[in-house]
């Protein structure tokens, strides 16, 4: 079609349009790799045959014995799904924060929105857990919800009454406090009841290597109205880049906008950290990764992230399935090796550049 | 073409009067400039028509209240050129001119191909279109004043304010700016209302002053009518002689004080 070829190219927004297929590729392959990695199982590349051969219609030998391909589906994909739908969600999240606040150093993490989250869960884990088993909807994202929610209000007041106005500092540091806040509160009830002690730690530091199918279940809904809602903003978020007074003169409801996608941002990240739990610097690498390739623009920017972030995190999940002696590396420790000093450059840039 | 009428509108901040009462009608067409020492309400008022912050009293647009309007009702009618824009340094041209485009799209929507082309015709008529896939951070102060202003045309709207247009310019690209307004509100047919500091151009280019000190209307008419060295020594606190050119410009020369010593 020449006719619609010209027509994105004239009329759509920069180097957008080859992006998102490569991006869902890259997504695609990065999730094969995952599946076929892991210390027990089939052979490496028998794992692509296998799944062609379940898929429908295609029957083919792929000499993949009954109890390996258990291993394949049971363990390693519902691993590889959830990794994927946790990456996207926090890249996602991550970016949303970052345009709705202006200010590029912020990340569910920085918020303190995954801390507060964190102690919601907490808070599930320490009145009994068991006893929820039975519940229709699952306590335990609502739970994390609603403590993410309170902290990104709470470092979103403080940050914006008590820091100089425009002060990209003032809302990170103003997470910071809500962070130790909640981790603090959350340290109190783990001492009051010892006996959810390690449930709780082997949920902060993340347990994608126990995933099943049910927790991809689990989130699937929260990622999927989250991941909607911030797509269908992303051209507003551009609108927020020139700032609160000119967007309202363009005829923005500049508050309707911060509201709606703090709530779905918020929404998606408590829902993956109630299943995965605490993992780190995602949110911050993946967008500004993703900036550096497609350019600022969110109408770029948000989509692309989704399958980054996806990719990334699956890819990030291998090394410590690898780094198995003698235990398992959880995957919020391998992010934070890459993310820190990440981070630390981003700053760095950022003084530059001023 | 659209006229604007205002009926005794105020603007406070906390206990600050900042606007006091300001009435005026300005006609479908015409250019209506605000002067006045810093402080004197000139910014508050353009905000008060584009929406930016509260204030009693009424404005019309063609006679119909604007304050019942929605956001993106009355940005379909006043567009609004800031003072010192925030420039996105990292977005492209075409992607900041098309922001205007936001009063006619839901919140829901995305650009149209209308939209688009519309942009691009802005960008072709304000000689822009080389610039369109340029960062804003690449670009000079004279060609991110333009394409700010661009972005105002874009919206569509028949009444355009411009607080401080040329604030930051050089002579040259201050004329050409004002050149550029100019030729738009023939074009279009728009009503503007600016702020401007440059008492010389803004005699120039307006059809009206009106001279605003500490919230209150002090003086308004024609450059001639307003623009008088006494007026200016009692206002600005300065001392200015004032001359009409054989072309009836009226032209405002700063002077040293005498006695001076010129470190003051």
């Amino acid at each position: 079609m020449p006719i619609e070829t010209s027509y994105v190219a004239a009329h759509g927004p920069t180097h957008r349009r080859w992006w998102i297929p490569t991006a869902a590729v890259g997504t695609c392959v990065a999730m094969l790799l995952g599946s076929m990695v892991g210390t027990a199982g089939p052979t490496w590349w028998r794992v692509p045959l296998a799944l062609l051969d379940h898929l429908p219609l295609i029957s083919l030998d792929s000499g993949v014995s009954a109890r390996d391909w258990t291993i394949v589906w049971e363990l390693r994909m519902p691993r590889v799904v959830l990794a994927a739908l946790v990456g996207a969600m926090l890249s996602l999240s991550g970016a949303s924060y970052q345009g709705v606040f202006r200010n590029s150093l912020v990340d569910p993490y920085l918020l303190g929105v995954a801390a507060g989250a964190g102690l919601g869960a907490t808070l599930v884990f320490a009145l009994g857990r068991a006893e929820t088993s039975g519940w229709i909807i699952d306590p335990l994202p609502l739970a994390a919800f609603i403590g993410g929610l309170a902290a990104v209000a709470v470092t979103y007041m403080v940050g914006v009454s008590f820091g100089a106005p425009k002060s990209a500092a003032s809302l990170v540091l103003a997470g910071v406090a809500v962070t130790s806040l909640a981790t603090a509160v959350q340290t109190f009830i783990l001492q009051r009841n010892n006996d959810v002690i390690r449930q709780v730690y082997s949920w902060i530091l993340g347990r994608l290597s126990s995933a099943t199918w049910s927790d991809v279940w689990l989130v699937l809904p929260y990622v999927i109205v989250s991941s909607v809602t911030l797509l269908i903003h992303r051209r507003l978020l551009d609108i927020m880049r020139v700032g609160e007074l000119e967007a309202s003169a363009i005829g923005a409801s500049v508050n309707r906008i911060r509201i709606i996608v703090v709530i779905a941002a918020t929404l998606g990240t408590s829902a993956v950290v109630a299943v995965s739990g605490l993992i780190g610097f995602v949110g911050i690498i993946v967008p500004h990764a993703v900036r550096l390739l497609v350019g600022a623009s969110y109408r770029s920017v948000i989509p692309i992230t989704i399958f980054a972030g996806a990719s990334f995190l699956v890819l990030a999940d291998i090394p410590g399935r690898v780094l198995q002696d003698p235990a398992e590396t959880p995957i919020g420790i391998v992010t934070a090796f890459f993310g820190a000093p990440f981070f630390l450059i981003l700053l760095r840039s950022r003084q530059v550049t001023k | 073409m659209t006229s604007l009428h205002f009926d005794n509108v105020s603007v406070s901040y906390g206990s600050h009067r900042a606007l006091a009462g300001f009435s005026n009608t300005v006609r479908p067409g015409e250019w209506l400039c605000l002067i006045g020492p810093n402080g004197a309400g000139k910014s508050s008022l353009l905000r008060s028509i584009a929406g930016l912050v509260k204030h009693t009293g009424d404005i019309r647009v063609d006679g119909s209240p604007l304050q019942f309007r929605s956001a993106k009702r009355r940005a379909q009618l006043v567009a609004y050129v800031p003072q010192s824009p925030v420039i996105p340094g990292d977005m492209r041209v075409r992607e900041y001119v098309v922001l205007g485009r936001n009063p006619y799209i839901s919140h829901f929507g995305q650009e149209t191909r209308h939209d688009w082309d519309l942009v691009d015709g802005v960008l072709e008529r304000l000689d822009l279109a080389d610039l369109g896939s340029r960062h804003m951070a690449e670009l000079s102060g004279g060609e991110q004043q333009r394409v700010v202003i661009a972005r105002a045309i874009a919206q569509d709207a028949p009444i355009l304010l411009l607080d401080e247009p040329t604030n930051s310019l050089d002579i040259g690209h201050q004329q050409r700016a004002l050149e550029l307004v100019d030729l738009l509100r023939r074009e279009h047919g728009l009503t503007v209302v600016s702020a401007m500091h440059d008492l010389t151009l803004a005699g120039l280019y307006s059809d009206r002053l009106t001279l605003l000190h500490q919230g209150y209307v002090v003086s308004t008419g024609t450059a001639s009518e307003v623009l008088r060295a006494e007026t200016l020594a009692e206002f600005y606190g300065v001392s200015a002689s004032v001359h009409l050119s054989h072309d009836g410009t009226v032209v405002v020369v700063p002077q040293r004080k005498k006695g001076g010593n010129g470190g003051d």
